[in-house]
């Protein structure tokens, strides 16, 4: 049974590599084998481990009573079942009050959330190094942390210069003409710097599932056919 | 041959990347790899925790990430079952699901470990942040139970476990957003240490809350898989397969001076 999982996989890992020539039956059929398997595997997953013990079991206790705590779940449940009113033309404006809520609680949740981690913290942490800078400035023996090197400074003034720069670029209620569209080239710079590192990371991440795959055709798939060999033989 | 060069058909390039990865990995070469500090960083913080600690490890990734988060996943276990951490592993994403228990079960075999007492796999439940908020208050309200349907309550590991109180360090595996809804959800609200691991994709989104201290470190691709199976001494998957994407990254950059030589030639060449 395991050899026959090996063989499947390679036959279905060769059909998506037969792409790479020029587009074809095979690579067609595996690719709509493997939507149609991830969203089948997604909704049977999303009812057992979703559906069945946050939704259905809570009611069922209730309405055998059970946990007649189980009744709360009525309202969420009724609530969610209004996203179905977008199927008939005359109830389609229910669908609002699902929305509403979604969003109303979606925002409530990730506004102070997401400034505190993204906003707030980004900027403590790109003012960090000088507070360290200042700090050694004063004690001047560096005996708790390491002392401050001028690779360190230049790097803090380096991160502030790419900071001010790139939101510069992104600051449109000013023409950028003399010095706003000299800072704002300098910011192309450094969003220029960054997107190519996440290409190179990009690129390693690519090369890496075709080096697991190439692995799998050449040790597993391969070693299999020299078992059933010796198990014909 | 430079107008040869610059019209090439793409397919001699994937050959030549073909036989980059097939000659390597025929004749096992093996190049030294050197630590990162956030690898190294994530690795003597669990190193650190004292014996009978507790780690949450979010396997949110799916077959087509595994190349680089499985070798990742399996060195933390092996560390985490060697230093007697117990795990409490979860995934946010469905795909994970079953990547996740086979794992968990083959190194568990291996270093025997028991399921429910130094491990549990609580499984998928939909929602990310209802989840990462609804475990802050209370793991069992969100899992009642483990995958096997087993009731936390059950589970002799989970039994002074209740919420992210009695959690040391949530490593998520991640080849989506996931860490950054751990750091948003989990970190500012509940104060949770987070570590991540992550696909070469996502390395630069991660990097400036490694800065911050919102990570407190942070595997990069099969560069972070290979770094991690070198400081836990059990050179697996990501060390062969890192020595075989050095070969591919050289001739990537042959590939790239080549042509951009060859371009420049030849546009000079067609204006004169």
């Amino acid at each position: 049974m395991q050899i026959f999982g090996i063989w499947v996989a390679a036959f279905l890992t060769l059909c998506i590599y037969s792409f790479l020539y020029k587009d074809n039956p095979l690579y067609r059929f595996a690719e709509h084998l493997f939507v149609g398997i991830s969203v089948g595997y997604g909704i049977v997953l999303s009812i057992h481990q979703g559906f069945l013990p946050l939704a259905w079991k809570p009611f069922w206790e209730a309405i055998t009573l059970q946990d007649p705590s189980g009744f709360w779940v009525i309202i969420p449940i009724a609530f969610g079942l209004l996203f179905f009113a977008r199927l008939s033309p005359r109830h389609t404006w229910l669908i609002r009050y699902p929305i509403a809520i979604l969003i109303g609680y979606g925002s409530g949740i990730a506004i102070p959330n997401v400034l505190r981690a993204d906003i707030f913290e980004q900027t403590r942490g790109t003012l960090i190094p000088f507070g360290r800078i200042a700090r050694e400035t004063i004690a001047a023996n560096g005996d708790i942390l390491p002392p401050i090197t001028s690779w360190d400074i230049f790097g803090a003034i380096l991160m502030v210069l790419g900071v001010v720069c790139t939101l510069t670029y992104f600051f449109f209620s000013v023409e950028h003409r003399g010095p706003i569209k000299g800072l704002s080239k300098v910011g192309i710079a450094f969003l220029m710097i960054g997107f190519g590192s996440a290409f190179g990371n990009t690129v390693m991440g690519r090369v890496a599932l075709l080096i697991q795959r190439m692995d799998f055709l050449m040790f597993d798939w391969i070693a299999s056919i020299g078992t059933i060999f010796s198990s014909i033989f | 041959m430079l107008t040869r060069i610059v019209n090439m058909d793409r397919r001699y390039v994937f050959i030549l990347v073909a036989l980059a990865v097939i000659i390597p990995m025929l004749f096992s070469v093996s190049l030294p790899v050197s630590i990162s500090e956030p690898t190294q960083n994530l690795y003597d913080y669990i190193e650190n925790l004292p014996s009978g600690s507790t780690i949450m490890l979010a396997f949110d990734y799916g077959p087509s990430s595994l190349a680089e988060l499985n070798p990742m996943a399996r060195a933390l276990l092996i560390q985490c079952f060697r230093k007697d951490v117990k795990v409490i592993a979860l995934t946010l994403i469905t795909d994970g699901t079953t990547l996740a228990s086979t794992l968990i079960k083959e190194v568990a075999q291996e270093a025997n470990a028991v399921d429910g007492e130094d491990y549990v796999f609580l499984g998928f439940r939909p929602g990310a942040t209802q989840v990462i908020l609804g475990m802050g208050t209370e793991i069992a309200g969100v899992f009642e139970t483990d995958l096997s349907g087993r009731p936390l309550s059950e589970i002799p590991m989970m039994k002074n476990i209740v919420n992210y109180e009695q959690i040391d360090l949530l490593v998520d595996l991640a080849s989506s957003a996931t860490p950054e809804a751990w750091i948003i959800y989990a970190n500012v609200q509940y104060n949770l240490k987070i570590g991540a691991g992550v696909t070469g994709v996502m390395i630069s989104q991660m990097f400036p809350y490694l800065q911050t201290g919102q990570l407190v470190g942070l595997m990069s691709g099969i560069l972070g898989a290979a770094e991690y199976e070198n400081l836990v001494g059990v050179p697996a998957k990501g060390m062969q397969w890192i020595n075989v994407e050095s070969f591919v990254h050289l001739l990537i950059v042959l590939l790239v001076v080549i042509g951009n030589i060859a371009y420049f030639i030849h546009r000079s060449r067609e204006e004169t």
